[in-house]
């Protein structure tokens, strides 16, 4: 064999070549990356975060998640991610894992003063077992309670609230969305009688004008965000505009951006309905088709204990707290509200604060005559340093973008709305003048609710784990819809308790009273996330009363709890997510969870084999109970109605509720799961598919109802990447809706209408003046309409003075999600911000002698913090104001917030209360 | 007796030529290791206001009064044998980056003036220059990180986002770009980048700055005007007398043929 | 040189030396104790400072620096006169608290004796002690010897490096810097310079690093020479037993010519380590205030002055 000199020397330079790295290190590094990703196997997942909702593809070897990527099919996010998102593979690799259940105890035994020992899951859900017969028999239905979420997945939350509602007949489960949504879904339900956004994401890639609401997309919603900008680089027209009460990093890409003083949008929204209706821009085909004029009473409260506040509260807290019984007008409230300055208001409809009426359109234009640009200006203006014209140039500007009928345009808010105490009338204002410029459910054209969470929208409300609601944006309070659920659920009549639970600041306010003795936390983190903490906390370790968190991660919740469940995280069991444009998206179990640590769903499904029918479904005492058809006081006996749909007293819950003979038809394993495991059937070991057959039957609540789902294998068929409710099936194929009330999209609308408002099909209101209802005798019919409301200003309850002279205002930060259990469990992201900050203005600072990177304590009547100051970074603060992000629970910022909610809603304002600074 | 006059005095020349050259000897070696020591610097960074990493090392004494006063540990003073020269102060900003402290501790501290006390505001000092590796950078490659730029004590000025429309989706960048003018080098950004390798890294100014040669102005920069009333140069010298033996080109123009 | 002296009274001092009590040895070492307390409280002082933040008040750290440069309680700072002037030299002009520092030092060395700073301060006197002490108990021979003076030419070389290479050139080779660093501020391989040092002193030159080499020790030599702080010396009680030259680890400065005709230890290289006057039998050693004080002593007119016999 002979090698000629050419070839051996070609053969020796290659040598020589590769043995010193002559290569490209991008070439070497591919090489080396496609011998490490040998043997990964991939599927699609849905990022843990926030209410984006974006697609990601996960990739797992040997049990472990050894990547994942931005999925690039997914029409959310196109293969791209925010930071947090880039760490989906991390959150669970902490190494602070719960793994063992842990229950306080001395001696071996529980004890509510002792320390946490590791127990069994058997042990675990026997003094939890025991706990809830406790509370259900000193309290009744009422003394149990669970604090739900807007992360868990669909089946988890559709299994809690069928447990709770329908076997335990307690309506105390209330989801953290409740401090997140729920604005936004009582202005829903009003205005249009259903819940949830008419548009979709693509509106971004229609419109010409993106209005950000209190919603700093920028860090909040940063995918988003990249569409936004996308347009607004791309599209001559866009015009992007911030309004904020401090200058944040939306205003970066922003053309305007209005810093308004806090409850401000109350007037500035009023201003431009003002401005829409003076310069005739209303669009009067859409408003005389599709709406009607409405209002309803302003002297409604703030959301405080309604009685016996004194009790619990301090002095210092009492100065704001006794506003929720007579209120003094001030100046600017005044003349929003056609009164005089100095007004004692008694607050009378702090109990019914939903009361709505038709009024006509003079009664409508009328009111909005105080809203003059120089009232307005005034009212609003949130940076004292800013010129007043100034100011008033941006909101005339403003204006003229609402009132331009060539423009298209979408609102976007979040926490800045819905965190308020008007957050139902506000958001309901944002509607307000969509519709009278005729701009909304188009492409392009829409008051858009972006969601905080992930499953806020597919969980929290379509599956409706509310203290008030049932699945498809049913409520327990209606006896058709509780007969509805009833027939689905197989129950007996009068099984489901009409009485509207303890939402979640008042299961808080009942653990303190003692009317709630047993509280469960699943995937969310109270005594972190709840305002006015220090009351709480005193609470959950002061009380008797048994308190469960189940977390991954030992929270500040977690720290409160008598027992405490370790948790499976995302990928670690099946789920179903949906984010802010109604897409359902769907994952597979890719990983086993670590040592003991199990997934919710097999818990709710453990713990309701422990009760019988004969233990819940018997006569119930519900204090304060007054329902047509109900005994004032009490829930009946079902059990002979259950023995006739062939239960047994002896039947448990979870026969009867969960392995239904329906239900077990769904077998495990099944084909869909291409050899994913799922440890919820596996622990069951009954050989069906909970996950599975609970989406089925949780279907047949939206089907025909314009809430349609597909089956479950659609879902997780390769090519589908979520879909948007309702999705009907069209000549064989299953079809998501773009945008809903248009006829050109949605089934749902009567064909000629052109669009149809169906939600309020068959509902009529009395019709009043701009004062009251009048006498009721007078009704119109509200069929195919929406509801144009007229909600004036109000000012914040709590206000700077002489002694707290600052605003504070609390929200999130890019790096961390929420309480930060996981991304703060990230080193990379602890790394990149390890801690909370409280910005301030410079001046402000200077002021009081502080510099930054000092360490102060922010104070309010009702806690203090320590912090450190910084003056610069990504936010702006005007004079006045400081910002706290809630994620670090070394600042607890949720100590000095205060517990004002908007009536309507429930949901507290974690946006604006007074507070002082000073040199810790 | 002048034998041993002679002979002593032979040995006093010899032994102070031997003095001498060992002096020489241990004298550049000396000199020499101390170069060396002093040259082993290139990725020094050093506490704000420090002078000129030359005369640092000539003004520092070496007490360490810098570390001392920093409150948060970020600065060390060198060992012996390391790469930084020894006993000066320093900081690895991955680890600990300099927090820019409004009242400049370190810079009080320093008793000789090696970290300059004409340095008023912490803004203004210039430990180093933030550099991004493009390749590695999350935010240049689509993804919304951009934590460099929140994060940046100096956000919107030292380091700003640029924005483009990306190519492949309906999304846009955001690219953090790094702006000498303003960056002081803190470091923020290093330790705060979340990938595994820091794509952001401050380096001494004279490692990454280029500069654009005196002979050329950038022609969007400022408005130039026609100069009105020009004044000639003085008139050239007058010729000489005599043609030179040597004229520029010739050694070219007669070599070889053609 | 012979004495005038009989051998039998020296022996009679060693005789009387040897037969201490324990009490009496233990005496014997008092300077010695108060030295190894004064190093090593000043280091724990600094040390304190850096890592427990100790202070003074609130927000005065008790002792800021190493001995380069330092500043106490916030009152005064203190410099290394030597390093001073080397950085100087090195071109660049030291702001005013370095020279105020190296003033109150200087000062002070002026007045208690220059070499009083490596015999009381210096943590490498702890070391080079502990070599000479071994040296003296092992049969280590003599290598070579170095004249005393060598010193002198490090420092002048020093003064001169700096000037040409624009650094101060000792304090970046300084192992006493090094030392005292890394106790402090702790990190590095300056140790090894400090076993370097050891290795020297107790293999190769006896007294090697601070009798023969330190240029900091000259510096303070030169300073040293007008203290008024000195050792005073009774040549009538003195039965020239020989034993304070062999604790001496500057033997020269006890030249007995020298000693008799001014009655102290002037040289400048006296470190005022006391060793001698806590051993010498006859107590003809002790600390004393010479005031004023005459630098050039060997004017034969003075040596007359000398008090004899009696």
């Amino acid at each position: 064999m002979t090698v000629n000199r050419r070839e051996f020397l070609k053969t020796a330079v290659a040598g020589v070549a590769a043995s010193t790295m002559s290569l490209p290190l991008t070439r070497l590094a591919e090489a080396a990356a496609r011998e490490l990703e040998k043997g990964w196997q991939w599927d699609k997942s849905v990022c843990r975060f926030c209410g984006t909702g974006c697609g990601i593809l996960v990739a797992t070897k040997g049990g472990r998640i050894v990547a994942t990527k931005g999925d690039p099919d997914a029409p959310v996010n196109r293969g791209l991610n925010c930071v947090k998102g880039y760490f989906n593979g991390k959150i669970i690799y902490g190494a602070d894992r719960l793994t063992q259940p842990l229950l306080r105890m001395t001696n071996g035994k529980f004890d509510k003063q002792g320390k946490f020992q590791p127990v069994s899951w058997e042990q675990a859900l026997d003094v939890m077992e025991e706990k809830m017969r406790w509370a259900l028999r000193e309290k009744g239905p009422h003394g149990i309670s669970i604090f739900g979420s807007g992360q868990y997945t669909i089946h988890e939350g559709y299994a809690a609230a069928k447990l709770m509602k329908a076997g335990f007949r307690s309506n105390n489960l209330d989801p953290n969305a409740r401090h997140c949504m729920a604005s936004a879904v009582v202005a829903f339900m009003q205005t249009f009688g259903i819940d949830e956004p008419q548009g979709n994401y693509d509106d971004i890639e229609h419109t010409d004008t993106a209005v950000l609401w209190g919603a700093n997309m920028a860090e909040m919603h940063p995918i988003l965000w990249s569409r936004i900008t996308d347009r607004r680089l791309t599209h001559d027209k866009m015009r992007v505009v911030n309004l904020t009460v401090y200058g944040n990093m939306s205003s970066d890409i922003a053309d305007l951006e209005i810093v308004f003083a806090p409850n401000g949008d109350l007037a500035i929204q009023n201003y431009i309905a003002r401005e829409i209706v003076a310069r005739n821009a209303v669009d009067w085909d859409f408003v005389n088709k599709h709406t009607v004029f409405a209002t309803g009473p302003y002297d409604i409260g703030y959301g405080f204990r309604p009685a016996n506040a004194e009790k619990y509260a301090s002095a210092a807290e009492m100065e704001t707290f006794r506003n929720e019984k007579v209120r003094i007008l001030d100046k600017w409230e005044a003349i929003a509200q056609r009164r005089k300055e100095g007004d004692a208001v008694e607050q009378k409809n702090a109990a019914t604060p939903m009361k709505d009426w038709a009024i006509g359109f003079e009664d409508f234009r009328k009111a909005l005559d105080p809203y003059t640009l120089d009232f307005t200006a005034e009212v609003a203006k949130g940076d004292p340093d800013e010129p007043m014209d100034a100011f008033k140039a941006k909101l005339k500007q403003l204006a003229d973008y609402y009132c331009d009928r060539n423009r298209k345009l979408v609102s976007y808010w979040t926490m800045g709305f819905n965190q308020h105490q008007r957050g139902t009338w506000v958001n309901e204002q944002a509607y307000m003048n969509h519709l009278l410029t005729g701009r909304q459910c188009k492409p392009g054209n829409g008051a858009f609710s972006l969601t905080g969470q992930p499953s806020a929208c597919g969980t929290a409300r379509e599956v409706g784990t509310f203290a008030h609601r049932l699945p498809a944006d049913m409520v327990v309070m209606n006896p058709k819809h509780r007969a509805l659920a009833e027939k689905i659920w197989k129950l007996p009549a009068k099984t489901i308790n009409p009485q509207m639970g303890s939402h979640y600041v008042k299961i808080m306010r009942d653990l303190e009273d003692g009317s709630i003795l047993f509280n469960w936390t699943q995937v969310n983190n109270p005594w972190q996330n709840t305002a006015n903490l220090n009351h709480w906390i005193k609470a959950g370790r002061e009380m008797n009363n048994f308190i469960v968190v189940s977390d991954a991660y030992p929270s500040v919740s977690a720290k409160v709890a008598d027992l405490i469940l370790p948790a499976a995280m995302i990928n670690e069991k099946w789920g179903a997510y949906g984010n802010a444009e109604r897409r359902t998206q769907v994952w597979r179990q890719q990983v086993p969870p670590p040592g003991q640590a199990r997934p919710d769903l097999w818990m709710i499904l453990e713990l309701s084999k422990r009760f019988k029918l004969k233990e819940v479904w018997g006569e119930q005492k519900i204090p304060g109970l007054k329902a047509e058809g109900f005994e004032d006081g009490k829930l009946p006996s079902v059990l002979d109605e259950a023995v006739k749909l062939g239960y047994s007293p002896e039947s448990t819950l979870y026969e009867v509720l969960f392995a239904t003979p329906e239900n077990k038809k769904a077998k495990w394993p099944d084909p869909i799961a291409k050899g994913h495991p799922n440890i919820t059937a596996t622990l069951l070991k009954d050989g069906w598919f909970p996950e599975k057959a609970l989406f089925e039957e949780y279907r047949q609540f939206g089907t025909g109802k314009a809430h349609d789902l597909a089956p479950f294998d659609v879902y997780h068929h390769d090519k589908v990447r979520g879909m948007k409710w309702p999705v009907v099936q069209k000549e064989g194929k299953w079809v998501e809706t773009a945008w809903r009330n248009n006829e050109q999209y949605d089934p749902y609308v009567e064909k000629g209408r052109g669009f149809d408002f169906y939600g309020n099909n068959g509902l009529s209101l009395v019709v009043g003046d701009l004062d009251k209802p009048g006498d009721g005798s007078r009704k119109v019919d509200i069929s195919h309409k929406a509801k144009i409301y007229f909600r004036p200003y109000a000012s914040p309850v709590e206000k700077p003075d002489a002694k707290w002279d600052l605003w504070l205002c609390t929200g999130r930060v890019l790096e961390h999600w929420h309480s930060g259990t996981m991304t703060r469990r990230v080193p990379e992201l602890h790394r990149a911000v390890p801690a909370a900050v409280c910005w301030i203005h410079p001046k402000d600072a200077e002021s009081r002698g502080l510099k930054r990177n000092d360490l102060v304590w922010v104070e309010s009547r009702r806690g203090k913090i320590k912090v450190r100051l910084e003056t610069g970074g990504r936010n702006r603060m005007p004079r006045g104001m400081v910002y706290v992000p809630w994620f670090d629970e070394g600042v607890l910022i949720n100590r000095v917030t205060l517990d004002a909610t908007c009536p309507l809603s429930k949901e507290t304002d974690f946006k604006k209360c007074a507070v002082k600074v000073y040199k810790a | 007796m002048s034998d041993t006059r002679s002979a002593s005095r032979r040995d006093f020349l010899v032994k102070l030529a031997q003095g001498s050259a060992l002096a020489a000897t241990a004298g550049t070696l000396w000199a020499y290791l101390l170069k060396q020591e002093v040259r082993a610097h290139p990725f020094a960074l050093r506490p704000p206001g420090a002078r000129a990493e030359r005369d640092f090392n000539a003004a520092c004494i070496k007490c360490g009064q810098c570390v001392n006063a920093c409150p948060y540990d970020t600065l060390t003073l060198a060992g012996a044998g390391g790469d930084i020269p020894i006993g000066t102060p320093h900081f690895t900003p991955r680890d600990i980056p300099c927090y820019l402290c409004p009242d400049i501790p370190c810079m009080k501290a320093c008793p000789t003036g090696a970290l300059s006390p004409a340095l008023a505001d912490i803004n203004d000092s210039r430990m180093g220059l933030a550099v991004i590796d493009l390749e590695n950078c999350l935010s240049w490659k689509g993804l919304r990180c951009e934590i460099c730029h929140r994060e940046c004590p100096l956000k919107g000025k030292a380091i700003v986002l640029e924005t483009h429309p990306r190519r492949i989706s309906r999304h846009a960048m955001f690219m953090p770009i790094v702006h000498s003018e303003h960056c002081t080098g803190c470091g923020i950004c290093e330790k705060a980048c979340p990938t595994a390798e820091a794509a952001i890294r401050i380096l001494p100014h004279k490692m990454v700055q280029g500069k654009i040669g005196e002979h050329y102005r950038l022609g969007w920069t400022s408005e130039t005007e026609i100069t009105q009333e020009f004044q000639p140069s003085a008139a050239p010298d007058a010729a000489p007398e005599a043609a030179p033996r040597k004229a520029p080109g010739m050694d070219y123009l007669n070599e070889g043929g053609l | 040189m012979s004495t005038d002296f009989p051998r039998a009274d020296a022996q009679a001092s060693l005789a009387r030396l040897r037969a201490r009590t324990l009490s009496a040895r233990l005496w014997s070492w008092r300077t010695l104790v108060l030295r190894r307390l004064t190093q090593f409280g000043i280091l724990l002082m600094f040390f304190g400072t850096a890592h427990w933040g100790w202070e003074a008040s609130r927000d005065v750290p008790l002792l800021s620096g190493n001995l380069s440069a330092s500043e106490f309680m916030g009152l005064f700072p203190m410099a290394d006169p030597f390093a001073a002037l080397q950085i100087l030299l090195a071109g660049h002009v030291l702001q005013a608290e370095v020279w105020t520092g190296a003033a109150i030092v200087f000062g002070f060395y002026m007045l208690v004796g220059g070499r009083v700073y490596c015999a009381w301060v210096c943590p490498v006197n702890a070391v080079t002690d502990l070599a000479g002490w071994l040296r003296q108990r092992l049969p280590v021979a003599t290598l070579f010897a170095l004249s005393r003076t060598t010193r002198y030419f490090v420092l002048a070389a020093a003064l001169f490096i700096s000037v040409i290479t624009g650094v101060a050139a000792f304090e970046w080779v300084s192992p006493i810097g090094m030392m005292h660093r890394e106790i402090v501020f702790g990190m590095g391989l300056g140790f090894l310079a400090l076993t370097a040092i050891f290795l020297f002193d107790l293999l190769i030159l006896r007294n090697g690093w601070c009798g023969h080499l330190c240029p900091l020790g000259a510096f303070w030599s030169l300073v040293g020479k007008a203290a008024p702080l000195r050792v005073r010396f009774d040549a009538d009680s003195c039965t020239r037993c020989g034993e304070c030259a062999r604790v001496c680890p500057e033997p020269q400065v006890l030249n007995l010519k020298k000693l008799d005709q001014s009655g102290w230890v002037t040289a400048g290289e006296c470190s005022n380590c006391g060793r001698c006057t806590a051993l010498c039998p006859e107590g003809s050693l002790a600390f004393g205030l010479r005031w004023p004080v005459r630098v050039r002593s060997d004017n034969p007119d003075q040596s007359n002055q000398s008090t004899r016999g009696g």
